[in-house]
């Protein structure tokens, strides 16, 4: 059987080699977007047989008079309220191009689909009424423009019939849009008056608008440019997954700027490995040869094995992306609860995904007032700029320096609830990449995890001195491994005595032992170890970088054993010294303990045997998915 | 790079995103063109192979040109095959019209499917040129418990950031081809030389231009009989691409009806 049709003739114009521009159309609800789709496709010959037909039928079944919109607000519901609902993507032809044309509801409730529909144009047309005038929502969209980086902006005066083809209206709110738009930032192209129901000025000058000498809205249309091409800028490549489907190791991602071809050095970022493209792969034919660019999704693989994660960059040495666990952006906010200071949030640039916190909230403004609101929070459809920390670093690039990579969006349970622009990044230390090639190992986690029927883990106690950390760590390490596991007990004294022997006790020098500690249990944690972190660590921010090192395999456990019976055990004595002066900076009497808000456990071993701790420490290591729940049948078994 | 490069980047770009961050996942392959586009395009993004099933709900009533592709190309492409039935029409709302009704037993057999799976991601060739409701979906669009689409609650979807998280027990569609027109599918097609069902071309002055189920499907007046005559009056041809699919034309809601209910 053979069903391959084999091309019978050469190639015959489809249209498909035309420029191609996408253009949002937005304004206030009412101003007449959908009236202007209509027209539009209406006037550029563009509907389908038998529409016009239809539409008229549905409205004289209303009883209503023929409506323009209706053609775009095709569903049952918009017909009902009179609204367009979502986001609708209409094609037509100019003389010159293919217009997409995205038309986005005006409805403040709905400003999500605006921004998805304006997310992915070229250029926009702003809509406003001539009776009404500049309102709210034209503020908005016009601010979300240039927050979105839609820099060709036609603004459309419509309904001039309204206002009896006023030249004065035209320039009042001519002089009111242009003088939003550039404080925007935003030149409009164009501003051109028009009657969209009757057609004045869509694709035809009429005498009621004689006085106007610019460009009609199609021709305005024509003149847009299409989307810069991003070729020029460094090469940007996130990886999107490794693939192994055979013996090939395949890098996958889109090329987001730049371009590529085998034999070019690169690095890895954050990590900042080096390696040396080996081939592009590809199918049906591979490998492909010549130099692939910004847009394409490809195959890559390199000349060495390295370990590379998901929503890691690969950028030509010399011109990478800046790594950083800190970055200022310009965001906008969809969600229902205001974003806040101290929120958790899951930031995700490219394919990195992050978890983050709200350091700061620099600016909260609602771009309908264009005023500043309180600074404490941001607001549903408002806008502001926000200082976040990253728990794992990412590489990304200032918006003003690559509009590929220097966007983000903002997740809250599971669904995008904000976007926006990287403004600037504050670089970590390896800021310009190095040539380290971290050796991996030769183990793979799940090897060790079947062996020791656990997952790696950081299991931190935390607590003030003599609380009994060191005690229930002991006694955990001790059941771990009888059960078959592998835990490390690692105490803040003792490593204080070597690897942190040169760390004092200044705030600083607190940090930094309580990062290096972090890190070493962090290391053991990837090598499917369980590290068992006994540290005073009485700060709350050192916990949280603790946390943010160790990321998912980390577990808090609050030691709260009341401060009283502390000191009355006081085992090595320092309480007793502390007491007498002998012994600065020690926490437990100066009060410098921050309790943890949110640990998996609390102990309070006053009220606790050891072995009872020990159990509650095992339960939720099972139930936070660290120990294999069939440890305890195994041990049974033995 | 071209345009049918750009969609083809594009749709690679959106089926690794559905492929990397879904758990488990299949591709519905209605056996017509777009779906056949769609595999060739998975192939690309995953270096020949597709990672995941290819799932026919099938209704048992489609044209035997089609059942001889499928089998066919199921092997040749050495696809993982799924073919689930669809429960009898008695088993479906009574009150839709009659095409949409025989329509509605694919919405049935797909969640048949689902449930017996337990997929969380279903790969559909729906395209936002074809109907003015599948104009407004998502390229990831979430389907509730019982597979419906909640058309006035969609997630805010940009910069091709994509919400890959269903709630328990529900799904996501994912659309890698939403962007395409019919004549970029068939641009495509001619390009990379996939093969095609031969109801598609003409014979007797008239052809399938969209293949459903043999009942409720009609072909059109059309003398094309090769992919550039296709093209050719793709180009000239002011009627719609559904023209000849009777469910969509009973009533004025029949089929924002069927979607809503979780027809693709």
């Amino acid at each position: 059987m053979n069903m391959i049709v084999t091309p019978a003739s050469p190639a015959t114009p489809n249209g498909t080699t035309r420029p191609q521009v996408r253009i949002v159309i937005v304004g206030h609800v009412d101003h007449g977007k959908s009236t202007l789709v209509g027209r539009l496709l209406h006037e550029t010959g563009s509907l389908p047989d038998g529409k016009l037909e239809m539409l008229k039928a549905v409205s004289a079944r209303r009883g209503m008079p023929f409506e323009w919109s209706f053609l775009l607000d095709a569903l049952q519901t918009e017909r009902d309220q009179g609204i367009t609902i979502d986001t609708t993507q209409i094609r037509f032809r100019t003389n010159s191009r293919d217009i997409v044309l995205i038309d986005a509801p005006g409805h403040a409730e709905f400003l999500r689909n605006m921004i998805t529909g304006a997310s992915q144009a070229d250029g926009a047309v702003l809509i406003i009424d001539a009776l009404e005038g500049v309102r709210d929502q034209t503020r908005r969209h016009g601010y979300l423009l240039h927050l979105l980086g839609v820099k060709q902006v036609a603004v459309v005066v419509n309904k001039m019939d309204r206002v009896d083809f006023s030249a004065d209206r035209f320039k009042a709110i001519s002089d009111e849009i242009s003088a939003h738009l550039n404080g925007l930032g935003v030149t409009p192209t164009v501003i051109i008056p028009i009657s969209a129901r009757d057609g004045d000025g869509v694709a035809e000058y009429t005498i009621r608008i004689g006085w106007y000498k610019g460009p009609t809205v199609v021709e305005a249309l024509d003149a847009l440019e299409p989307a810069r091409p991003l070729e020029a800028l460094p090469l940007r490549l996130p990886v999107q997954a490794i693939y192994k489907f055979d013996d090939r190791r395949i890098v996958a991602g889109r090329i987001e700027s730049g371009s590529l071809i085998a034999g070019d050095e690169i690095v890895i970022m954050p990590a900042g490995k080096i390696a040396r493209i080996k081939t592009v792969e590809s199918w049906p034919v591979t490998p492909v040869a010549g130099r692939q660019g910004a847009g394409r999704s490809v195959g890559i693989t390199l000349d060495r094995e390295l370990f590379i994660e998901r929503g890691d960059i690969v950028a030509h040495a010399g011109s990478a992306p800046r790594e950083t666990r800190r970055l200022r952006a310009r965001i906008f906010w969809l969600h229902e609860k205001p974003l806040a200071k101290g929120d958790q949030l899951l930031v995700r640039c490219g394919p990195k995904e992050s978890r983050a916190t709200v350091v700061a909230i620099e600016k909260a403004v609602d771009p309908g007032e264009l005023s500043s609101v309180e600074n404490k929070a941001i607001g549903r459809n408002h806008v502001g700029e926000i200082d976040i920390s990253l728990s794992s670093p990412i590489a990304t690039d200032p918006y003003t320096e690559n509009p590929r990579t220097g966007r983000l969006v903002i997740e809250v349970s599971g669904r995008i609830a904000g976007g926006g622009l990287v403004l600037s990044v504050e670089a970590g230390q390896r800021a310009v990449p190095v040539d380290i090639v971290p050796v991996e190992s030769a183990l793979r986690p799940d090897e060790r995890s079947a062996r020791y029927r656990h997952n790696g883990a950081v299991v931190w106690l935390t607590g003030l001195p003599a609380s009994g950390k060191s005690t229930l760590a002991k006694a955990l390490e001790r059941r771990l491994f009888t059960n078959g596991g592998s835990p490390i007990l690692l105490d803040g004294d003792t490593l204080r005595a070597g690897l942190n022997s040169d760390l004092g006790f200044s705030a600083a020098d607190r940090s930094e032992n309580i990062r290096r500690l972090a890190e070493v249990a962090t290391h053991l944690a990837r090598n499917g170890h369980i590290a068992i972190v006994a540290a005073v660590s009485p700060a709350r921010e050192d916990r949280a970088t603790a946390r943010r090192i160790a990321d998912t395999a980390f577990r808090e456990i609050h030691v709260a054993t009341p401060a009283e019976v502390c000191e009355e055990r006081d085992p090595k004595g320092h309480y007793k010294k502390a007491r007498a002066g002998a012994l600065a900076s020690f926490t437990g009497i100066g009060n410098d303990y921050e309790t943890p808000e949110a640990a998996e456990l609390v102990i309070d071993t006053s009220t606790r045997t050891v072995a009872a701790a020990a159990d509650e420490i095992e339960q939720m290591l099972k139930t936070t998915g660290v120990l294999f729940d069939e440890v305890v049948d195994l041990a049974a078994n033995i | 790079m071209d345009h049918l490069d750009q969609l083809e980047a594009q749709s690679i770009y959106i089926f690794r995103e559905a492929f990397g961050r879904l758990k488990k996942i299949a591709l519905l392959w209605s056996l017509g063109k777009d779906s056949n586009v769609m595999i060739w395009l998975a192939r690309k993004a995953f270096f020949g192979r597709l990672p995941f099933p290819a799932l026919h709900v099938d209704t048992g009533k489609k044209f035997p040109e089609m059942y001889r592709f499928r089998d066919h190309y199921g092997k040749e492409w050495d696809l993982d095959l799924r073919v689930e039935p669809c429960p009898p029409i008695d088993a479906v709302d009574p009150t839709l019209p009659p095409a949409a009704r025989s329509a509605a037993r694919k919405t049935e057999g797909l969640k048949m499917a689902l449930a017996k799976y337990g997929f969380d991601g279903l790969i559909a060739g729906i395209r936002r040129d074809e109907e003015a409701t599948r104009a407004k979906e998502r390229v990831f669009s979430p389907r509730g418990l019982e597979g419906n689409w909640d058309v006035r609650d969609q997630p805010p979807e940009f910069w091709d950031h994509f919400n890959a998280s269903p709630p328990q027990g529900a799904h996501l569609r994912i659309h890698p081809i939403l962007h395409w027109t019919e004549a970029d599918i068939w641009a495509y097609t001619k390009r990379e030389n996939i093969p095609i069902i031969p109801l598609y071309l003409s014979q007797n002055g008239k052809r399938y231009r969209s293949l459903g189920d043999q009942d409720i499907t009609n072909p059109v007046n059309s003398t094309a009989s090769n992919i550039d005559e296709i093209l050719a009056e793709l180009e000239q041809t002011k009627v719609p691409e559904r023209a000849g699919r009777a469910l969509d034309h009973e009533t004025e809601d029949a089929f924002e009806r069927l979607r809503v209910a979780g027809y693709l």
